[in-house]
This record gives C-alpha cells, sequence and structure tokens, in this order.
C-alpha cells in the first residue's frame, strides 16, 4: 500500500465517519450549518485530485453521436470549433474542446478555430499550445488548421459568415489573407464546412448557432456545454444538434471513447476523467447530506406533531 | 421631444425589424442595426469606466467604509489600462496585439483574472450543496417526485449509477439508472422546458409590442 | 388602478412608417452592389506535360437557378460530380468554377474541392446575365463541362416561404392589440394572481421596517436583451414604491447603459413621489462587464450590507445560484424573475419566491395595473391556445398515424409541421 493509497483510505474514512456522525445528529434534530457543507465538499473534491481516484466511463448515446460524427466525416474535411467561452468556464468545457480538436486532427480534419467571446480567445491561444503545439508539430498553420480569432458582434457574426466568411474574416490571427489560407480552399460560407462544433454555455452559443447557421445553413452541429446548460439543448437533439456534451462527464466520455479507439491516447492527459473523480465524490455527499436533510426534517415535523 | 424622439425610434426601429423578416430586401437592415447598437455600446463603456473610477475615487478620497477596496478596484483599473494600452511587457512592441503570447497582458489574463473568474464559478459546488440541503425534503407530493428525480439525475451522473443497476437484464434497461437519468432529461424535463419556452417566446412578443407601440415607457424614465 | 392618459400614437407613427417605406423601396431601385468578391485569377490552361495522361470526366447536370425569396443577388448551382471523384483514390484533384458576366470573358469564381456538388454565387446584380462552367482537373488533364443557360438573379419583394410564419404572427399580434383595446374601452379583464408580484409591496415594506437597502440586480445583459428591459420596467414600478416610503436602493449593474437607463428611472420615480432632493446617482453603480467579477462585487454588497429585499430580475446566467444562496444566506428576502430556463431551478430552490419565464414579462404590467398592460397579456393567451390545440392535435394525429397508418392523420402532421416551420 503506498502513502497515497493511505491517504485515500483515511480521508474516505474522515468524509464517511463525518457524515455519519451528521446523520446521527439529524435524526436527533440537530440543524447542519452551511459551513460544514462546505467543508465536507472541500474535502469531497479534494481528496481525489490530492489522491487520485478515477472511474472508468462509457459513451452515451449523445456523446457517441459527436464522436461517430467526427470518425466518419472523410479525411481533409472541413471542421469549425468555436470556442464560445470565457475563463469561468474553462475547465468543464476546455477538456471537452481539446479532446474534439485532437480527435479532429488526427482523422486529418483541416479545423477552423474561432471564438464570439473575446476572452474565448486567449482560451483558444492556449488549447492551440497545448493540443496542437505539443501533440501536433508537424501540422502547419494554414494549411492544415487556421485560427481567425474573435471577432465582436455575437450572432451579428454568424448572420454573415452563414453566407460570407471571409466578409467576417478576411485575414486569419496572424493577418495572412483569406485567399491565402489553404484550410479555406472552396470555402465562401459556414454552409461548406462539414461540421460546426460549439463548445460554451452562455451567449452566444450553441442555440445561436443553431438558428443563425445551422437551420438556415443546413450544416450539422455539435454542442459542447457546460452541465447546467445541457438540459437545454435536448430540444433540439437529435434533428438540429447532432450531439451533445454535457459538462465534465460528457468530456470524459469522450475522452474514454477516444482512447478505446485510438489507445495511444491513454498516455495523454485526460482532465475530464481525472475531474469525475471529484464530480462523482462530491455528488454521493451532496445525496447524503439531502438524505440527512430530509431525515432532519421529518424528525422535526414528528416532534412538532407530538407537542 | 423627450420622450417621444426615443418613442418615434424604437417604433420605427421594431417595425423594420419585422418587416425585413419577409421583405427580403430589407434583410440586411437587421444586421446593421445590430452594428449600430454595437457602437452605441462601445461609447458606453466610457460612461461606466468613468462612473468606476468616480464613485471609488470618491470613496477612497472621503475614507468611506471599506475604502481599502477602492484602493485595490483603481489600482487593478490603471494597470490593466495602461498594460493594454501602451503594450507595456509586450515582446512585439507597441504595434503588437495586446494579447500577444509572452506579453504581460496576457500573463496577467491567464494568471490573475482566469483563476479568479474560474474561483468564483467554482463557488457553484458549494452553492449548490447548501440548496440542495435546503430544497430537496420531501414536504409534500410535488417535492418527494422533485426528491427522487434529483436523486436519480445526480446517481446517473456518476458511474456509481451503472453500479449499482448494471445486473439489469436488457430487456429492462430503460430500469437502469443512467438510462433512467436519460429518459428524466429527455420527457419530463424536455417538455417542461418547452412549454416554459412557448410562454416565454409569447411574453417576449406581448412585451415587445408594447414597447414598440410606446404602450410600454417606463424604461425611458417615468410613467406615460 | 392608474389610469394613463390615452397614447393616440398610432396615426403619426403610421404615416411616418409608410413615408420610411416609401423612401427605402425608392433607395432599394437605385442601391448599387459592392463590388463582386473576385478570387485571384488564374490562368485555366495548364500546360500538359508529355507523359501519361490522367483523363477525367467532366461535371454534368450543372444547373444555375435563381436563389428564391431574396434581394436579387444570389444565384445557386448545383452538379453532378465528375465520376471519377471518388472518395478513395480520387483521379480528380478539385473544381474551379467560372463565371461569365453578360457575355464576357471568363473569370474563376472559386476553386472547390473533390466532393463538392453545389455553389452560391452572391452580390450579384439583378440587371446582369450570367452563366457558369465548371472545369475538373486532375494532375494533368481538364475536363470542362457545359455552359449554364443565362439567367440573371430576380429580386422577390415578399418572402412568400414564411407565408405561415406571418399568419401566426398576424394572429397572435392582432389579439394582443385587439385585447389592448378591449381594455382601453373599458372591459374588465381577468388576470391570476402571480404571488412572486402580490409579495412585492410586502418585501418593500419589510425593508423601510427594518431600516436596510433593497439591492435591485437587473441582471447582466445588455438593454438590447428583453428579459433586461423588463428588469428596469419592473424597477421603474418598484422605485415609486420605494420613493413613496424612503427606504433605500441600491443597485450594482454590469452594463453601462443599463447603468443609464436605471438612473433615470428612479430620478423620474422621485420626481413623481415629489422627492428629487432624495434621488442620488449613487444609487446607481457600474461595477464591470466580466460576468464574475459582478457576482463576486455584488456578493460582497450583500454580505457588508446586509439588504433586506434582493430582487434579481433580468437574464443570468451561472451566477444565478451564487447571488440566491449569498441572499438568503444574509436573511434577505428574494424575489427573482428570469426567462432562461437553466436557471430557474436555482431561483426556486434558493429565493422566497420566482417568476417563471413569461411572468417577468408580465410583471410590469400585473404591477401597473392599467387596463391597456393587461389586455397584452390576454393576447399572449390566444398564443397558448393556439399552441396547446396545435400541440394536441399533432399528438393525436402522430399517434393515431403512426399506429394504425392512417394516411389523412400523416398528412396532418406534416401539414403542422409546414405551418411551424420557418424557412
Amino acid at each position: 500500500m503506498t502513502m497515497v493509497d493511505i491517504g485515500r483510505l483515511i480521508s474516505l474514512i474522515f468524509i464517511g465517519g463525518g457524515l455519519l456522525w451528521l446523520f446521527i445528529s439529524g435524526l436527533k434534530g440537530k440543524e447542519v450549518d452551511r459551513r460544514i457543507i462546505f467543508l465536507f465538499i472541500f474535502l469531497s473534491v479534494a481528496t481525489p485530485i490530492l489522491f487520485p481516484i478515477t472511474f472508468g466511463e462509457k459513451a452515451t448515446p449523445v456523446v457517441k453521436a459527436v464522436f461517430d460524427k467526427v470518425e466518419s466525416l472523410p479525411e481533409g474535411s472541413r471542421v469549425l470549433i468555436s470556442f464560445d467561452f470565457d475563463p469561468a468556464m474553462a475547465p468543464e468545457v476546455q477538456p471537452m474542446a481539446n479532446a474534439i480538436t485532437r480527435h479532429s486532427l488526427t482523422k486529418g480534419h483541416k479545423v477552423i478555430f474561432m471564438s464570439l467571446f473575446a476572452t474565448g480567445q486567449a482560451l483558444l491561444t492556449q488549447s492551440l499550445r497545448k493540443v496542437v503545439g505539443e501533440e501536433f508539430p508537424e501540422l502547419e498553420e494554414c494549411k492544415d488548421y487556421v485560427n481567425v480569432g474573435f471577432k465582436a458582434g455575437n450572432e451579428g457574426v454568424l448572420n454573415v459568415i452563414v453566407t460570407d466568411f471571409k466578409k467576417m474574416f478576411p485575414t486569419d490571427v496572424n493577418n495572412v489573407p483569406y485567399d491565402s489560407i489553404e484550410v479555406f480552399d472552396g470555402i465562401k460560407s459556414c454552409k461548406d464546412i462539414d461540421l460546426i462544433v460549439s463548445i460554451g454555455g452562455g451567449m452566444p452559443g450553441v442555440k445561436e448557432w443553431v438558428l443563425f447557421v445551422g437551420d438556415p445553413g443546413n450544416v450539422p452541429v455539435a454542442a459542447g456545454v457546460a452541465a447546467v446548460v445541457a438540459p437545454q439543448m435536448y430540444p433540439y437533439y437529435p434533428e438540429q444538434i447532432l450531439g451533445i456534451l454535457g459538462g465534465v462527464k460528457g468530456a470524459a466520455e469522450y475522452e474514454s471513447e477516444l482512447i478505446k479507439n485510438y489507445p495511444h491516447f491513454a498516455e495523454m492527459d485526460t482532465p475530464a476523467l481525472r475531474m469525475m473523480g471529484p464530480q462523482t465524490l462530491a455528488h454521493m455527499v451532496i445525496m447524503i447530506f439531502i438524505v440527512i436533510g430530509n431525515v432532519l426534517f421529518f424528525v422535526s415535523r414528528r416532534k412538532r406533531r407530538g407537542k | 421631444m423627450k420622450r417621444e424622439i426615443p418613442l418615434l425610434i424604437t417604433f420605427i426601429v421594431g417595425v423594420v425589424l419585422i418587416v425585413s423578416v419577409f421583405v427580403p430586401p430589407t434583410e440586411t437592415l437587421g444586421e446593421d442595426f445590430s452594428v449600430f447598437f454595437d457602437i452605441i455600446a462601445v461609447f458606453a463603456f466610457f460612461l461606466g469606466g468613468g462612473n468606476l473610477v468616480q464613485s471609488h475615487f470618491s470613496k477612497a478620497r472621503k475614507r468611506q467604509t471599506d475604502w481599502g477596496y477602492s484602493i485595490v478596484t483603481l489600482v487593478g483599473f490603471v494597470a490593466m489600462l495602461t498594460i493594454g494600452l501602451f503594450k507595456l511587457g509586450n515582446p512585439g512592441g507597441i504595434s503588437a496585439p495586446p494579447t500577444a503570447e509572452g506579453s504581460l497582458f496576457q500573463e496577467i489574463f491567464d494568471f490573475v483574472i482566469m483563476p479568479l473568474s474560474a474561483t468564483m464559478y467554482s463557488l457553484l459546488a458549494f452553492f449548490v450543496a447548501s440548496a440542495s440541503y435546503r430544497a430537496f425534503r420531501a414536504k409534500n407530493r410535488e417535492a418527494t417526485i422533485l426528491l427522487v428525480a434529483a436523486f436519480i439525475i445526480l446517481l446517473g451522473r456518476t458511474p456509481f449509477g451503472m453500479l449499482v443497476t448494471g445486473w439489469i437484464p436488457e430487456s429492462f434497461d430503460i430500469l437502469q439508472i443512467p438510462n433512467m437519468a436519460i429518459w428524466i432529461m429527455n420527457s419530463p424535463n424536455l417538455a417542461g422546458q418547452r412549454a416554459i419556452m412557448i410562454g416565454i417566446g409569447l411574453g417576449v412578443v406581448s412585451m415587445s409590442l408594447r414597447i414598440i407601440l410606446g404602450i410600454e415607457r417606463t424604461y425611458l424614465g417615468g410613467d406615460d | 388602478m392608474h389610469v394613463g392618459k390615452s397614447t393616440s400614437l398610432y396615426l403619426p407613427q403610421l404615416f411616418f412608417l409608410f413615408l420610411f417605406i416609401c423612401n427605402f423601396l425608392l433607395l432599394s431601385l437605385v442601391y448599387a452592389q459592392t463590388d463582386d468578391p473576385l478570387l485571384n485569377s488564374e490562368d485555366s490552361s495548364v500546360a500538359i506535360p508529355d507523359s501519361e495522361l490522367v483523363v477525367v470526366a467532366p461535371v454534368t447536370s450543372l444547373i444555375a437557378e435563381d436563389y428564391k425569396y431574396d434581394d436579387g443577388k444570389q444565384i445557386n448551382l448545383s452538379w453532378v460530380p465528375s465520376i471519377d471523384d471518388q472518395l478513395v483514390g480520387s483521379k480528380v484533384l478539385g473544381y474551379r468554377l467560372f463565371r461569365i458576366i453578360d457575355d464576357g470573358k471568363p473569370e474563376l469564381l472559386a476553386k472547390l474541392r473533390c466532393g463538392a456538388n453545389s455553389y452560391s454565387d452572391g452580390k450579384l446584380k439583378s440587371e446582369s446575365v450570367y452563366s457558369y462552367y465548371l472545369e475538373a482537373f486532375s494532375k494533368n488533364f481538364i475536363a470542362t463541362s457545359t455552359r449554364t443557360v443565362p439567367i440573371s438573379p430576380e429580386r422577390e419583394w415578399i418572402n412568400f416561404d414564411r407565408k405561415y410564419l406571418f399568419l401566426l404572427a398576424f394572429i397572435i399580434g392582432g389579439a394582443v392589440i385587439f385585447f389592448i383595446e378591449s381594455a382601453r374601452r373599458g372591459k374588465k379583464l381577468f388576470v391570476r394572481k402571480i404571488a412572486g408580484l402580490e409579495a412585492v409591496d410586502e418585501a418593500i415594506g419589510r425593508a423601510t421596517e427594518m431600516g436596510r437597502p433593497i439591492l435591485f440586480i437587473p441582471g447582466i445583459l445588455d438593454m438590447n436583451d428583453v428579459q433586461t428591459l423588463a428588469g428596469i420596467t419592473i424597477l421603474g414600478r418598484v422605485s415609486q414604491q420605494i420613493a413613496n416610503y424612503d427606504t433605500k436602493i441600491r443597485m450594482p449593474v454590469s452594463r453601462s447603459l443599463v447603468m443609464t437607463a436605471a438612473r433615470e428611472t428612479i430620478k423620474a420615480a422621485y420626481q413623481t413621489a415629489g422627492r428629487p432632493d432624495q434621488y442620488s446617482d449613487d444609487m446607481v453603480n457600474y461595477v464591470t462587464d466580466e460576468q464574475f467579477g459582478y457576482v463576486a462585487a455584488v456578493d460582497g454588497i450583500m454580505v457588508r450590507e446586509k439588504p433586506a429585499t434582493v430582487f434579481l430580475m433580468g437574464a443570468f446566467f451561472a451566477e444565478s445560484l451564487i447571488l440566491a444562496e449569498t441572499g438568503n444566506s444574509v436573511g434577505a428576502i428574494q424575489i427573482a424573475g428570469t426567462a432562461r430556463p437553466a436557471q430557474l431551478p436555482f431561483f426556486i430552490a434558493a429565493c422566497d419566491f420566482t417568476l417563471i419565464g413569461e411572468e417577468l414579462f408580465a410583471a410590469s404590467a400585473y404591477l401597473s395595473g392599467e387596463p391597456k398592460q393587461l389586455g397584452s397579456l390576454k393576447g399572449q393567451d390566444v398564443g397558448k391556445g393556439i399552441a396547446m390545440a396545435a400541440i394536441l392535435i399533432g399528438v393525436l394525429a402522430e399517434t393515431i398515424g403512426t399506429a394504425w397508418n392512417v394516411e389523412f392523420m400523416n398528412d396532418v402532421v406534416r401539414w403542422l409541421t409546414i405551418l411551424f416551420t420557418t424557412q
């Protein structure tokens, strides 16, 4: 047994024991201070990070649909990935952006990177540095992928690029003219793109991509959104959105599907799979607190009726 | 005229945008009006920035309660503005974009703003727990249904859901917790969301008509 | 019930609209196209080396069609790719599309990749005549298709593809206007009680008694969002009460334009209450456009100043629960309203009262009690009636049509799909 295993065991015993003690307190009618709840959430998130706990994942149909689409596109297809999120959402959605980028480049697709969020451009640069720079150094910018960066205007941008991409992005971020970029050969508008992946969850986001580009231009759109936004995407699935990656779980499922089909990716960094440890433990702790809360409620009600 | 001119502008723009949906030659107008708004909003940045500086400066000068935070705000504001405008610490010099790789502006963004934003967002984890503890109590029938659904979704979002119900045979696989979670999201949740969205759409139509026709004028300041 | 003076703005507004449309039509007739975005010209004659030719077949069935329901600027092309254009081991390397304007010289319009079978040529002039041809090229051979029949793009003034959308908009909009007029003429309209709005007076009273401020948060979007407008209109109603009771109000905002509008609204309320000297610009202050920076500031205000009442009215995103929980922790009574379904569960869990979706837009009308505003709520109900009828008929038709294969029911479903789909 290593130190990590011992640490893991002690932490889990501490969390389990503490919750049991709170449960017994609940039976006696003692309310739990919200600071105690915060403490246990902190412990349940910190433990799997300090003493790694990971779980296997199986891709659900909504996630598999996105994977299968990227997998089935012929080599050289144009995939547009839009980084429509800000730093606050990055821990949740950036892993899925990286996973889809990795997958697309492995398949030999030509990837167009852009952002509708001002702060998304910096995150885009980070992903390019991490995924393209480190894992695909042989690829050439403008030939295999292109970064057109951020454009202000929200849905106004989408309204234009659905008919004329060059009008909105006459150059890439390095001022290379549109006509000199090999990735844009034959691309006049979004209608010529084979797949659009919108990563985010705010406004503008997936809904705007569907409303202004996907539906009118008949372009397949895939969504990668924060978990809290995912329920809103289901009305559009599978007609207007071909698949949904919802939160860290969706990203973890995509990463595990990627590893299943391309085993060499198991050696790469899989942040979403790592994050499922804290998420799972935190979910369990929340469920136990809900049970404690209900126990407390029934005990209090019985006491009041008794009086 | 102070009220009439804005009302007229509202009316004309509103009607033109409605007409542009049905009259193809006017379709680009919607896009143009969005650009006009963006231009106006950019000028408003000066208003907001000016107000921020003025209010915090005044607070610091008068040594009002918590004036120390105002100093922090002012220092941060001036620092980022100066670094971004004059490209201080930017390897590309003054002509390079402010977010060029290795620039001080980008580094402050990466190592200060991003972690701060992510920290605020991560507070949600704590607040979800405390809100769930308080809200998910079986006070009545509807609350009990909500509680059960919440449990299924929470379990379904973890590997334990499959662990607990993975033994259920294929023919009854809808009873497996992850599949139940997906069913809850796809059926009752979706129905509720769609109903709310239809109501919202109609509410927007009604509110928009009131504003376009000048019946609702509170946003201009004052009534009638 | 407050009865305002009659608004007779319709006639002047209609007159100006008529003038505007006439002006616009005149301008459209002389409107000139911007320059055509021609790609780099390339000499299409390729020197064929003295080696084995890789012969490829040309594209077939090249058709040029006017794009319907546009401003006469677009022609759509479609064709069947060359039979030598294969997914694997294709002899065809790509296509070059050429355009001829008014029988002039052919110009290279686009380079297309293998597999392409359509192209949209935009920014054209309706007075010119266009024809096209495609070259399929291999490494040393070019196969040219036949030219299309010359065509001019046509301008259509009305988009008839959207006739059903117009019909629905006309019915719903007409119903709203009809009920507004009915209410103006004195017809009594029933509006159900909305708990969150009934509690507004009590919430303001609580803050007044406790001597603590009211915190009003109008969401984090700008004035171009209808939820923010709804929030500001509610602020207008609430600030009238606040001015009467002389309660303190704090309103941190995340957009400069919202700050300006909110200041005007509150100032006008104080003036109406006869207390203009009690108003101060410091009641509304700009914080930051950055979402979580704003949340941090508002949380700090809540924890330090401990407001007795918090109004959360507008568009919220991930910060909704953070704001609501912090408000709950300081013991404030909270009334929230948003039209973002994803945030509603958080407000319902953490706030005392929540306005769900359309209730946010109805709030202003409800609080004012003005007949013409309440009339618009009634008109909304017509839309809801249509939606409910369509859902019921659709579900029944789909079920019967699928279960018993009744063709008529399948036709009903198809007709409903066409009716409610925007082209």
